[in-house]
């Protein structure tokens, strides 16, 4: 047998190990752009963010590895017990944690900081996974559905009583997962992206010119379809639940919303124009990305990054040193490289024999497309402003750590593939 | 396993592709199509230096410099841009304390923690040059170049004026013309002028790196504009002529006015008590300030044209040409003065100086004679047909075309226009329109209610000098590179008296300087006559004005010393000596007047107290006041003060009294 396959149980896709490695130099590269300091320059600093980049990048490297060593069936075993330490920890958190920008989100351990909500992605993924393989004989039936919601439902709870509504908006991205496995139709991703649609447009007119709108458009089609027997009540039931929807749509904006959100909303949608205050994020993102135009300024050389005009420069905002950098050309690579990666996380899912395995892959392809395309939108301004960072690129040891965990885990059941996990 | 749902992987894969491209087509947007965010970036990095332009320079009539620019150095912060330093260095260097330094930076945060803003104000050029070699240490602090006024012989103050920071008010008048920062004139020509004193704004546009270190300029200052330096000024003054006004008028409240017959341009210009127009110009500026406010001397009140005086005896030169002109007297008409003038059918009695005897017009001139004047003046008003108040409106037409109660349109601003009360006036005082001249009898020697400015008189002599016309007097002579002359100033305004009318009144004016040694000049042929204003509550002060040679009068000049006792024996010496000196370039004056007029009064310390009567006179001066600022009524509170003085020098009068 092949040594590696010897130790790994099989062969190890050097694809996904490639794009990891890529994404894990970009970003340290970035970082070290975007808190760059010409007086202090030394490159392993353990002051400097990049510096202690490099070291979480070290230590990913081990856990990798003892992730491809480890035998996969572990895994199976173990997430039920992960997932309760990863609800520990949230709730650890919420009496314990250290205050970071209004978020109760981190437990200090001596001078590095663990941000559990990261791990719990992991933990939930690797449970849901685990029931929903369990029953993956039989059809998908609306029982097994609500306690999949339930096993997820439960950290997005504690998750938002820090508050931190970003990463507990990323567990709705693994309805791609229940899509997959049958449990929820097709239709439903149409109603769920009209559902945003008619959000948007909440916002964004008057809500009773939606309802209005809507009126008209149920009284055409009950013309239209008039033949049909069905066509009134169904329209009227159309009408009822899309009124209901916008009219709970304000509601909660209103009412759930802080003002905070409100406000990352209305900048986005337009409605405030404050480049100075509350838009003012989201404006030093356009500038440096769009500043970067076609190559970029060069390495070291962004204006916007250099001064340090962006917030956040080296987590949540870490892609408009990219932007401005190394422009559009710099830019498409990086997402190309997601898209790469997307694509053969669902590959690799598929051509799992394992349901457990698939369904993981599906969760962490889903987990890792929530954040490239949020974070990514965020920054040049398609999406509110939610504080999630971006795989790989963006600083910080636990979101490193859990996504490296995520991946590395499906490539051990990817090798792991031909036998049964 | 069971994998009956795999189809759905395209799904989700191209729901993946879908949302990429999306992104991919907004960075495409936002990178290669949209631009401006590029200029934003830009703007980031861009610092605005604005580049303020020199201020006019002030010239005298011979290109001696009046007031120039010096430069000085603002320092300026930018908050957000301040790296940590040794504050205390900085502190030592510029001459402030911790404290002050805490304070001034945070002022620049407030304003704005991105933006520049300034720090500390002028700094001196020696300041500057220490700080320039360290200001590399202060991160964020850069230095702006300004300029300010000075004044290389500190003297016509008044006249020049001074110039301030613009205040938010001038901003919002001018239509955000102005922005903070910039400087405008607030009195004297710096004020009259200043639309053409102040130049324009010219700006740079900078990028700067990450220590605020210039780089270059954005798009190679495709956007920079040049500052337009003000345009120069050349004044009427006379710089020699200036100093000497202000030399001999110096401890003495007073005004001295000396014009060129010819064109109406005013050669000197002085008013005193002065001050060095330089500390109204740097950091002192504040205190300075103040203490001139507050010194009850009041030198910023521009006396020449804001110190409203009785006139005294100099006006009975305009009563003579104006009762010419009427046809109620000539050259020989003759009145007999047995020592004062009594009317009102023995009721009153004004006194005259002297008993002179059988006197025709140029001996009235000559000694001054109340008598005369006073039966003039009862002739002009009394004896004409018709009603005294009648009369009245008609002789006071005849004498404000000599420039009286009327703004003279002088080319600075607050100008006041003297006093010459209408028959209404008189009218409603004494309750009926039957008054006559026996009411108001004292305006025919120039007391009464009559008030006249400095410059008034000094026009008055220029009229006479002129026989029968004058230009309206200014004190810039032409403006800027093009030697340009404001057309108002070159139009002649005639006074309605013909000219065979001036020539008693002159020789009579020839033979009161000829007659008296410490007034007439050798070789030159002075015109002139003394006044000395009543008092009631002080000296009286002492008056002069003449003009010079007879023949082709070259000058002008019109002297008003307060307080000091009789007009020859201040004004007189002070008008002689600076029309020698302008004439000849010497001064042949005995020594003991000299001393006498340099040294011997000094009236820095005086006690106002304003007495009703005269108070209230005042106030009731309200014709033709045009301007409304603070400055107007303290001028008008001044001329009740200056009346109302109690000098302590009684010796002296009693020296000097009889000349």
């Amino acid at each position: 047998m092949h040594p590696t396959k010897k130790i790994y149980g099989g062969k190890i896709d050097w694809i996904s190990v490639s794009i990891w490695t890529a994404l894990c130099v970009i970003g340290w590269f970035n970082i070290r752009a975007a808190v760059f300091d010409p007086e202090h320059a030394s490159l392993i600093s353990l002051s400097t963010n990049y510096g202690k980049q490099f070291l979480y990048i070290l230590v990913c490297i081990l856990v990798a590895s003892a992730i491809l060593i480890i035998d996969g069936k572990f895994y199976n075993y173990i997430s039920p017990i992960l997932y309760g330490i990863t609800l520990i920890l949230l709730i650890v958190v919420l009496v314990i944690g250290r205050n970071v920008g209004g978020n109760q989100a981190w437990i200090s351990i001596g001078t590095f900081r663990l941000q559990p909500s990261e791990f719990a992605k992991l933990g939930s993924c690797l449970l849901l996974a685990r029931y929903l393989s369990s029953h993956s004989n039989k059809m998908p039936n609306l029982k097994t559905l609500l306690l999949g919601i339930f096993i997820l439902l439960v950290p997005v709870v504690l998750i938002m009583l820090q508050p931190d509504t970003g990463s507990a908006l990323t567990f709705f991205s693994l309805v791609f997962v229940f899509y997959r496995e049958g449990y929820v139709a097709g239709q439903f991703l149409v109603f769920a992206f009209l559902c945003i649609l008619l959000f948007i447009f909440t916002l964004l007119f008057s809500q009773w010119y939606i309802i209005g709108t809507l009126a008209i458009l149920c009284a055409l089609g009950t013309y239209l379809f008039r033949r049909s027997r069905k066509a009134i009540s169904s329209a009227v039931l159309f009408f009822i639940v899309t009124s209901s929807f916008v009219l709970s749509v304000d509601f909660a904006y209103n009412h759930i919303l802080q003002s905070h959100q409100r406000n990352r909303i209305d900048v986005i949608l337009g409605k405030i124009n404050d480049p100075r205050g509350q838009g003012y994020n989201l404006n030093q993102s356009k500038i440096a990305i769009g500043s970067g135009q076609l190559f970029g300024k060069g390495y070291l050389q962004g204006t916007q990054t250099k001064y340090n005009f962006v917030p956040e420069q080296s987590t949540d905002f870490i892609f408009c040193t990219v932007g401005e950098e190394w422009g559009f050309v710099g830019s498409m690579v990086v997402v190309l490289l997601y898209v790469a990666l997307l694509l053969r996380t669902i590959q690799l899912a598929e051509r799992q024999r394992s349901a457990f395995a698939r369904i993981y892959g599906y969760g962490v392809a889903s987990i890792f497309f929530f954040h490239f395309f949020i974070n990514i939108g965020m920054t040049i301004g398609i999406v509110p402003v939610i504080g999630i960072p971006l795989p790989f690129l963006s600083y910080g040891g636990s979101s490193l750590l859990s996504f490296t965990m995520l991946l590395f885990i499906l490539i051990k059941f990817d090798a792991n593939r031909k036998g049964v996990v | 396993m069971n994998n009956s749902f795999f189809e759905r992987k395209y799904v989700v894969q191209g729901i993946f592709i879908a949302a990429a491209f999306l992104l991919a087509c907004r960075l495409f947007y936002l990178q290669l199509i949209d631009d401006s965010y590029l200029l934003s970036a830009n703007q980031n990095v861009l610092r605005k230096i604005t580049i303020y332009p020199a201020r006019g320079v002030i010239l005298d009539r011979h290109g001696k410099i009046l007031v120039q620019n010096e430069p000085v150095y603002d320092l300026m912060v930018t908050p957000r841009e301040v790296k940590p330093f040794d504050t205390l260095a900085l502190c030592q260097l510029i001459g402030i304390d911790k404290e002050g330094f805490d304070k001034r930076f945070q002022k620049a945060t407030n304003y704005s923690p991105y933006r520049a803003s300034i720090f500390e104000k002028q700094l001196s050029a020696q300041t500057y040059a220490r700080l320039q070699e360290k200001l590399f240490q202060f991160r964020g602090f850069y230095v702006q170049n300004r300029t300010v006024r000075s004044y290389p012989d500190s003297i016509a103050a008044q006249f020049l004026g001074y110039i301030n920071e613009v205040t938010e008010r001038d901003i919002e008048r001018s239509k955000h013309f102005y922005s903070p920062g910039d400087y405008i004139g607030v009195s004297g020509v710096e004020r009259a002028y200043e639309k053409l004193l102040r130049g324009q704004r010219g700006v740079q546009n900078l990028m700067v790196d990450a220590f605020n270190r210039p780089k270059g300029h954005f798009m190679d200052g495709k956007y920079d504009t040049l500052a337009v330096a003000g345009d120069g000024l050349v004044s009427s003054l006379d710089l020699d002529l200036q100093k000497l006004a202000e030399k001999f008028m110096k401890n003495k409240r007073g005004a001295v006015v000396a014009i060129e017959p010819s064109s109406g341009e005013i050669l000197a210009f002085a008013s005193t008590p002065s001050y060095d127009p330089n500390m109204m110009v740097g950091r002192e500026r504040g205190n300075n300030y103040m203490k001139l406010l507050n010194d009850p001397n009041k030198p910023m009140f521009i006396r020449p044209i804001q110190a409203q005086y009785p006139p005294g005896s100099v006006f009975k030169v305009v009563s003579a040409l104006v009762a010419q002109q009427a046809g109620m007297i000539d050259e020989h008409t003759r009145y007999h003065c047995p020592g004062g003038y009594s009317y009102g059918g023995g009721r009153g009695f004004m006194r005259c100086t002297h008993v002179h005897g059988t006197i025709d017009l140029a001996d009235a001139i000559k000694g001054s004679c109340n008598t005369y004047f006073g039966s003039v003046y009862a002739k002009m008003l009394d004896q004409r047909k018709m009603k005294s108040s009648e009369a009245y409106v008609q002789w006071r037409e005849a004498v404000m075309k000599f420039g009286i109660n009327q703004q003279l349109g002088v080319d600075l601003p607050n100008e006041k226009p003297g006093f010459l009360p209408t028959a209404d006036f008189y009218t409603k005082r004494y309750g009926n329109d039957r008054w006559t001249s026996a009411y108001n009898i004292s305006n025919s020697i120039g007391q009464g209610e009559v008030e006249i400015t400095t410059l008034q008189m000094a026009n008055i002599m220029a009229i006479v000098a002129n026989r029968g016309y004058y230009y309206r007097p200014h004190l810039i002579k032409s403006i800027g590179e093009r030697k340009v002359i404001k057309k108002e100033f070159v139009e002649k305004i005639p006074v309605g008296v013909e000219q065979k009318y001036f020539e008693p009144v002159i020789e009579g004016m020839s033979r009161v300087v000829r007659y008296n040694a410490n007034i007439r000049i050798p070789d030159v042929e002075m015109c002139g006559k003394t006044g000395t204003a009543q008092n009631p509550h002080g000296k009286n002060h002492s008056v002069f004005f003449a003009f010079a040679p007879r023949v082709n009068p070259k000058i002008a000049i019109a002297v008003f010393v307060e307080n000091v006792g009789y007009g020859a024996t201040y004004a007189a010496p002070i008008a002689s000596m600076m029309v020698e000196q302008y004439l000849k370039d010497t001064i042949s004056m005995s020594k003991a007047v000299q001393d006498r007029v340099l040294y011997e009064s000094n009236l820095i310390e005086p006690e106002p107290q304003e007495k009703e009567s005269v108070s209230a006179k005042t106030k009731t001066n309200n014709q033709a006041s045009t301007a409304k600022s603070q400055r107007e009524k303290t001028a008008s509170n001044q001329t009740a003060l200056l009346i109302d003085r109690w000098p302590d020098t009684n010796k002296q009068l009693q020296v000097h009294s009889s000349r």
